[in-house]
């Protein structure tokens, strides 16, 4: 990929896109007059969410939400709003220094609901660190439900305290771990 | 659509993102879109004992929202060229809304 100049129009962009099952010769038309020519650029599809979704279609992510799940599948399908659909799903659960697993099978994902995506490299997929171990579901779970009201009720404790303040919390109305 | 831009031309460095959960991941960006989604490859998350989850994963796609900070390497970046755009912008938007 060349370097690109910053001096692309969006107009032009836009109607780039809309001419190019057509023909492109109007490009530089009443529109664009005052363009330099400036190095070749990159076809504007390969700046859009789909282009970027299309490579990681079909492989193995990590998906993390905005409610801090993390699971762990295959992304079958998406569209513009990076909606997703993930198929064999599995839940990780971190708490502490354990993690379990979680069967959970098929999730259609709200865009508006994801933090990354992350393609795991299938040869070090196994090397977990050594700072977590594997632990039966039902102790990491109990450890999480601890772990969360502590979480909860410190928040709670700074958000009323920077309140009194006259301090609006840091993304207070979005939930964000 | 001016960072949207500027963004673009900064396709192939390595940069640092800070997101809105304290999570910074350093890679190589790869590709940017209209919300400012992120593309990286050959990750490395900063404090990678914290985040346990993230350490087998080599690219990642990072959505726009959830993005607080992007370090960019300061050799990279025309501040004049980025000041001009700005103003050529401003103009724009200004000649628009008359």
């Amino acid at each position: 990929m060349e370097r690109l100049p910053l001096n692309d129009n969006p107009a032009q962009a836009q109607q780039q896109q809309q001419q190019q099952q057509s023909s492109q010769q109007s490009v530089l038309g009443p529109s664009g007059p005052m363009h330099p020519p400036g190095p070749p650029q990159l076809p504007p599809q390969m700046f859009t969410t789909a282009a970027q979704l299309l490579d990681l279609t079909d492989k193995k992510l990590v998906l993390v939400l905005r409610d801090g799940r993390k699971l762990i599948g295959v992304l079958r399908s998406w569209d513009q709003f990076a909606n997703l659909v993930f198929q064999d799903t599995v839940e990780r659960i971190y708490a502490g220094k354990l993690y379990a697993d979680v069967p959970r099978g098929i999730f259609v994902v709200r865009g508006e609901n994801v933090l990354l995506l992350g393609e795991v490299d299938l040869d070090r997929e196994d090397e977990i660190p050594t700072s977590v171990t594997r632990a039966p579901f039902e102790e990491v779970f109990e450890l999480k439900k601890k772990e969360d009201s502590q979480r909860k009720r410190g928040d709670k404790k700074r958000y009323t305290e920077l309140q009194a303040l006259g301090f609006e919390p840091e993304h207070s109305g979005e939930i964000l771990f | 659509m001016l960072f949207f831009s500027f963004f673009k031309t900064l396709t192939n460095q390595t940069v640092t993102i800070e997101l809105k959960n304290d999570i910074r991941i350093r890679g190589i960006l790869k590709s940017v879109d209209q919300y400012l989604n992120i593309k990286l490859d050959d990750v490395e998350v900063l404090d990678l004992d914290k985040y346990p989850h993230l350490s087998s994963v080599k690219n990642m796609f990072i959505r726009g929202s959830v993005v607080r900070y992007v370090m960019l390497p300061r050799s990279e970046v025309d501040v004049g060229l980025l000041e001009d755009a700005t103003r050529r912008e401003a103009a724009n938007q200004a000649g628009k809304a008359r």
